[in-house]
């Protein structure tokens, strides 16, 4: 399995992004200029402030070369993981539904947060048990997710919630505590906690290696 | 050339924090009176003269605004002759 990481001016979190996915495949780096996925197998958008947040969360870099691959990508039914502003990005991109919005407290939130998993049909929670917990750090201003009443319907008819914060634990006031969701295929995902942040015991939990290897289809025990 | 604004806001029912947060500074100033404090954006734009009503839609939609959370006004403000 080999990972895609997209590097776009502003993106910060791609060098963890890269140690995760290398942890349990081959990794290498994109570049936003370059139309061009280099024949990965999975694209993982990271986190960091592409073009500053100008304008809105994730609202210019949709624009780059690299996005029309990615959407083509996604098209064909490609993994795609989007993470933080990854996940902004892929929104606005209109890859995964709904949007990001200031968080309600107006402040920058940098903690752990319990995940429980809801749907396990994604390429980097399968074999990941529903109702089960993991704990991955949340680091943002710009998280709390919205969707319209009649689309949040839809996503819990098609199973699109990824991941919800654990009660009592939403950090940003999301709408029914989601933290994740997924396109109708499942294919793609996206989800404002950091998984690559969570990959080594020192920092304090290896939960979010399990999506890396979830996606290259090795146990987090093997790796 | 012609000015184009466009003002954009949250929709009626997204929460504003940052409106709220300016709401509840507002008496610290012993400024009773305002409610609904709504925070959004002005963006303006030299455009063509000949740029068409749907062309400055098209770019409020795919790129100024985000219509699944806010909505947005055009105003187009002739060059006086």
């Amino acid at each position: 399995m080999r990972f895609g990481v997209v590097r776009f001016p502003g993106t910060c979190d791609e060098i963890d992004a890269l140690r995760a996915a290398a942890a349990v495949g081959d990794a290498e780096l994109l570049w936003h200029g370059d139309a061009d996925l280099k024949g990965v197998d999975a694209v993982i958008v990271p986190g960091g402030f592409s073009y500053g947040d100008y304008l809105r969360v994730g609202a210019l870099a949709r624009f780059s070369p690299v996005m029309g691959e990615v959407a083509e990508f996604a098209a064909a039914g490609g993994p795609v993981l989007g993470i933080c502003n990854g996940f902004q990005i892929l929104c606005e991109a209109g890859l995964l539904p709904g949007a990001l919005l200031p968080n309600l407290s107006m402040r920058f939130v940098c903690r752990d947060v319990d995940l429980v998993v809801a749907t396990d049909r994604t390429p980097f929670t399968r074999g990941i048990e529903v109702g089960s917990s993991l704990t991955i750090p949340a680091k943002h201003k710009c998280g709390r997710y919205y969707v319209p009443d009649e689309q949040l319907a839809e996503l819990h008819a098609n199973d699109q919630v990824l991941f919800r914060y654990a009660a009592g634990q939403n950090p940003n006031g999301s709408i029914d505590d989601i933290a994740g969701v997924t396109n109708e295929a499942g294919n793609v995902a996206g989800l404002m906690p950091h998984p690559e942040h969570a990959v080594d015991a020192l920092l304090g939990s290896i939960d979010g290696l399990r999506l890396f290897a979830a996606a290259a289809e090795r146990s987090v025990a093997t790796v | 050339m012609a000015l184009a604004r466009v003002l954009i806001r949250p929709k009626a029912g997204i929460l504003d924090p940052q409106g709220e947060a300016v709401q509840r500074a507002l008496p610290a100033l012993g400024f009773d009176g305002a409610s609904d404090v709504r925070i959004g954006r002005l963006v303006e734009l030299e455009i063509d003269e000949n740029t068409s009503a749907d062309g400055l839609d098209q770019i409020c939609e795919q790129l100024l605004a985000n219509p699944l959370i806010e909505e947005y006004e055009i105003e187009v403000l002739r060059p006086s002759a």
